[in-house]
């Protein structure tokens, strides 16, 4: 990135290039077509967003024009490519800003800490809190967590290390996609199905649910693994070889620390994928009103199932309060629920700038 | 150990393996073995379920009269909303993606991805409340837009839905689902491109675009589809937010804004699975299968595609 | 090196973690012992509709018996029976009675060993809400409900829905009726209703899923109250304790105009006859929805309790006992109705119900 920046200033002071536009060329662009789109939006009394789409247009023409002008066509090309994507951003951020803001600004007024430590145990009506859920919610998915990131890891590893152009390996990386495709709710049938015919009618428990989630899980951590791994230079291999380092010491000492980044970011992605889900965990692990920590026996709440419940079952409002009162617990929660994912994300970030290879 | 060209895996000859090695080689291929067990199991336990809903009293498939036209309905809402969604999701994810690692100034990049990541933890129920209460509604305007300056066009017959919950509203919720997927995973691989092919394009005097072009894209090119695969994954089987969104019938319509809107398959068995009777259970687990089967044609439709591509990049 | 030390770090820290996590309990748990003596977990789950019940219920009876823990699955009914069946739920909350075309019954009967428990629990109104600004009280006929529904009313100033209500301004606006996605016991009362009152105008079977193809249509009763009130000219049909502020439509009842009430659904309930051929403890209910009654209101949703008679350990079938023993209570089902919006059992069906439970003993 940085000789990105440097060759239009190295350029420029050789002379050798064709003339350019000047640097705050974008920014008069911007403000030109913003007032050009709102003589008319005034004039036919348009929304704000009808303006500013309007401006977007005439912007996404004007500044490409200016440059194919000045600077010829590649570069008008490149100009128009730049604001795309810039808009793009701009575009796609908005949705994302308001659905966040939406779930910190109704959910941030219900955290106390008696929301934190309570259960719903004997609760009717408001108070109460997500203990339970919350405790349900770690375990399951740190359990979902322990089965599948191994397994995850090391099918993406025998893919690219080792099964490479194999006929196992071919059936495997075509079964991880057709596994990307499984209903979430298809996952819990099949985890209840399993442990009803080996513990019986009656079970239901955690670490079914763990089960459930591990099978969404095991495709998004393989997939993501295996696009990392396969970018890992040929040469770094070579180089580990041509030392003496046996293949199974090249592949965890120099291949996943250089993928790391990316196999983490692929790791949080499957984790934030399945923290939420509802369907699978309520048919396997069961919905339950009080604190369960052990994940192999009776049934545990999770956060998803208890949002879930409590904005389809919200109770019923007290006079003269327009919401029934698990409404508020339900966006508590699901704020709870991205904090978790926010500090699991970091710490994942934290863990794996520690273990990264030195650069430089 | 041998110094071999460059792929090291098919060394001619096979030097002696250390233990550590058997055994890691080993683990990692019990690993894939696991998967393979682990899917032949769902894929057993959903024939084993799902092929007696084929046939099951015609009542059973209410509204309609037999699985043919239970499912046909639900695989049109299911491609129709995935293709929305990916038609929505794929530039702007890109976009983003390439914003992040290539254009934004470092200062912006950073927060920027970290918000991407954190809405990819948005459980999909949010989504659909937030969906269903807030953006549908704000979406009334475009619908009746749509409506009154398109509607020669096939997708936007009418009459427009009056509360905003259609089609075009679950498109627009499933790929703002998708796009954190689609952006991380293409993020890490364009951050991946070698440093020396981007120097090198930009020093033969290519603008930042043609590098991106000649440089960044070819090498990402698999990963790019890995990406979009594993988001059409999610917009194919997503279930809750849909479910909350869309006001859905069992009907094929290419009428985007109306009310009557087809069911996917996913959304589908999550609304009937509740109140459903042994003999509709059946019948929902073989839509699931027919999802299941669905999705496997087009990820291998898509791994046939990049094949080809690289085989000829290869050449 | 460096790994080494963060190994070292990270395994004091899971340790401590896990104590912290595992060493308290939730605020409000109190692990004291039992006012009863019983200890253990009563598990049983189905309707969804009951859950706001059910966690009044489950407060109740755990306040009291502090050793035991009652789950409640809210899987849907079909599912609760299923399980029940199976041996899974130690009891089930049904929107419908056993079945017996499907042969559910007699499986039931198989899994119990003799005949089922079936007592009617929950009862609610099923509102008919709408959304037309302007239009503040809105009477109803079954008949015109119906061609509402079914698409031949399509106007909210159509001379059949005038008719109903003289002198009442109606706007032209196009009415919008929104249905359940799901499926769902309210849909199967809401047909049931249609079909036996309309007088025929009604042509379309009673089921869990909404019969006609395209409309309008809510994920859940939340799903449907949120469209009804996006919408202009919308109208829908929903649990009567979640409709908030929208305008609920007066029922055509004999020849007044009956607005949801929980005494009027409870009424109609205890005047309804009970479904014949079936056990002597089985109280399944053929709501009368045809009621002339004054004051009655038959658009309501029924649901059940379904137990065993016998239970093969004391524990699990005193347990059975004590919460559908509360559930059924005067009290239980007071609290019900202060949660959940429910009307209270009749007292005739009430003593009946709880005389029935009284008979769950261990065998």
């Amino acid at each position: 990135m940085t000789s990105a920046n440097l060759a239009p200033d190295l350029a420029a002071s050789m002379r050798l290039s064709r003339p350019r536009l000047p640097r705050w060329a974008p920014v008069l662009a911007l403000v030109l077509t913003v007032a050009a789109a709102g003589l008319p939006a005034m004039l036919l009394g348009w929304s704000v967003v009808g303006w500013l789409a309007l401006a977007l247009v005439l912007f996404l023409a004007a500044l490409p024009g200016w440059a194919w002008a000045v600077e010829g066509g590649r570069s008008a090309v490149d100009r128009l490519m730049t604001a795309l994507i810039w808009s793009a951003f701009g575009i796609a951020v908005i949705p994302l800003v308001w659905l966040i803001w939406t779930v910190v600004s109704q959910g941030a007024s219900v955290i106390s800490v008696e929301f934190l430590t309570y259960s719903m145990r004997n609760i009717v009506g408001s108070g109460g809190g997500i203990y339970h859920a919350l405790i349900g919610t770690l375990l399951v998915t740190g359990a979902a967590a322990v089965i599948s990131i191994p397994i995850g890891i090391f099918a993406a590893i025998y893919l690219v290390e080792y099964g490479k152009g194999t006929q196992l390996g071919r059936w495997i990386t075509f079964l991880v996609d057709v596994m990307t495709g499984i209903p979430s709710i298809v996952a819990g049938l099949f985890a209840l199905s399993l442990f009803v015919l080996l513990f019986g009618p009656q079970f239901r428990a955690g670490i079914g649910g763990a089960v459930a989630l591990s099978l969404l899980m095991i495709p998004i951590v393989v997939r993501s693994t295996e696009e990392m791994l396969r970018l890992v230079p040929a040469d770094l291999r070579e180089a580990s070889y041509a030392l003496g380092v046996p293949k199974w010491r090249t592949i965890s000492k120099v291949v996943l620390p250089t993928a790391l980044g990316g196999i983490i970011t692929g790791v949080t992605l499957a984790i934030a994928r399945v923290i939420g889900e509802t369907a699978p965990l309520l048919v396997v692990a069961g919905k339950t009103d009080s604190t369960n920590f052990n994940l192999f026996n009776e049934r545990m709440s999770t956060l998803p199932v208890y949002i879930y419940y409590s904005f389809t079952q919200p109770g019923i409002a007290p006079p003269g309060v327009s919401d029934p009162p698990g409404i508020a617990r339900a966006w508590g929660a699901a704020l709870v629920l991205i904090v978790i994912v926010m500090v699991l994300n970091l710490l994942a970030r934290v863990i794996g700038k520690i273990f990264a290879p030195k650069k430089g | 150990m041998s110094v071999t060209t460059s792929v090291p895996e098919k060394a001619p000859a096979k030097p002696p393996r250390s233990l550590g090695d058997r055994l890691f080689s080993g683990v990692a291929r019990a690993a894939g073995l696991t998967i393979l067990a682990a899917l032949a199991g769902v894929f057993i336990f959903l024939t084993i379920e799902g092929v007696p809903g084929l046939s099951q009293p015609t009542s059973t498939y209410a509204p309609n009269h037999d699985f043919l036209s239970y499912v046909g309905p639900l695989i049109y809402g299911t491609i129709l909303a995935a293709v929305l969604a990916l038609i929505l999701a794929v530039p702007f994810a890109l976009g983003i993606a390439l914003f992040i690692s290539h254009y934004a100034p470092r200062r912006l990049a950073v927060p920027v991805a970290y918000v991407i990541d954190l809405l990819a933890a948005v459980p999909s129920v949010v989504f659909g409340l937030w969906g269903a209460r807030s953006l549908a509604t704000y979406l009334v305007p475009l619908h009746e837009w749509l409506y009154a300056h398109l509607s020669w066009l096939p997708f936007f017959a009418g009459p427009p839905s009056v509360t905003g919950r259609t089609i075009f509203t679950a498109g627009i919720v499933l790929a703002i689902m998708i796009l954190p997927i689609i952006t991380a995973i293409s993020r890490e691989v364009f951050a991946q491109t070698p440093r020396l092919d981007q120097e090198a394009a930009l020093a033969l005097g290519a603008t930042r675009w043609e590098m991106v072009r000649m440089a960044v894209f070819p090498y990402a090119r698999s990963g790019m589809v890995s990406a979009i695969m594993l988001g059409l994954g999610r917009a194919l089987g997503e279930t809750m937010a849909v479910a909350m969104v869309l006001s859905a019938s069992p009907i094929v319509t290419l009428n985007l804004i109306s009310n009557t809107n087809p069911a996917t398959v996913a959304s589908n068995i999550a609304s009937s699975f509740a109140e459903a009777t042994p003999a509709k259970l059946h019948v929902l687990i073989a839509t699931g299968l027919v999802l299941f089967a669905f999705t496997f044609a087009v990820n291998f439709a898509a791994r046939w595609v990049v094949g080809r591509n690289d085989r000829r990049m290869s050449r | 090196m460096k790994s080494t030390s963060i190994r070292r770090a990270i395994v004091p820290g899971i340790a401590v973690l896990t104590l912290a996590l595992t060493g308290c309990g939730a605020g409000n748990e109190a692990s004291g012992d039992s006012g009863s003596g019983l200890s253990g977990t009563l598990n049983g789950g189905g309707s969804s509709a009951q859950e706001s019940a059910q966690a009044a219920w489950r407060a109740g009876y755990q306040s009291a018996n502090s050793g035991v823990t009652v789950n409640y699955d809210p899987v849907g009914s079909g599912t609760g029976r299923e399980n029940f069946i199976s041996g899974a739920y130690m009891f089930a909350g049904s929107d419908s009675a056993l079945s017996t075309d499907g042969g559910e019954l007699d499986s039931a009967k198989k899994r119990c060993g003799g005949d089922v428990i079936e007592v009617p629990a929950y009862v609610s109104p099923i509102a008919v809400v709408y959304n037309l600004p302007g239009v503040d009280k809105l009477q109803l006929s079954s008949a015109t409900i119906g061609d509402i529904f079914s698409g031949k009313v399509t106007k909210w100033n159509d001379p059949e829905i005038a008719k109903d209500n003289p002198g009442a301004k109606l706007p032209s606006t196009t009415i919008t009726p929104v249905h359940r996605s799901d499926d769902s016991g309210t849909t199967a009362n809401f047909t049931d209703y249609l079909e036996q009152t309309s007088g025929g105008t009604w042509k379309y079977p009673t089921d869990d899923t909404w019969p006609i193809k395209g409309g309008e249509a809510g994920e859940g009763t939340s799903g449907l109250v949120a469209a009804v009130k996006a919408g202009d000219g919308t109208i829908g049909y929903a649990d009567d304790s979640q409709v908030g502020d929208l305008g609920v439509a007066s029922i055509k009842v004999g020849s007044t105009y009956n607005a949801p009430s929980a005494e009027g659904a409870a009424k109609v309930l205890a005047l309804s006859p009970k479904v014949t051929g079936r056990g002597a403890d089985d109280m399944a209910i053929a709501v009368d929805r045809r009621t002339t009654e004054a004051g009655a209101y038959p658009l309501s949703l029924t649901s059940y309790l379904i137990a065993c008679p016998t239970y093969s350990s004391k524990n699990d079938a005193d347990m059975v006992k004590g919460f559908l023993s509360y559930a059924v209570s005067t009290k239980g089902q007071q609290a019900a109705a202060t949660q959940a919006g429910s009307a209270p059992l009749d007292p005739s069906l009430q003593k009946q119900a709880a005389s029935i439970v009284d008979k769950i003993s261990a065998k």
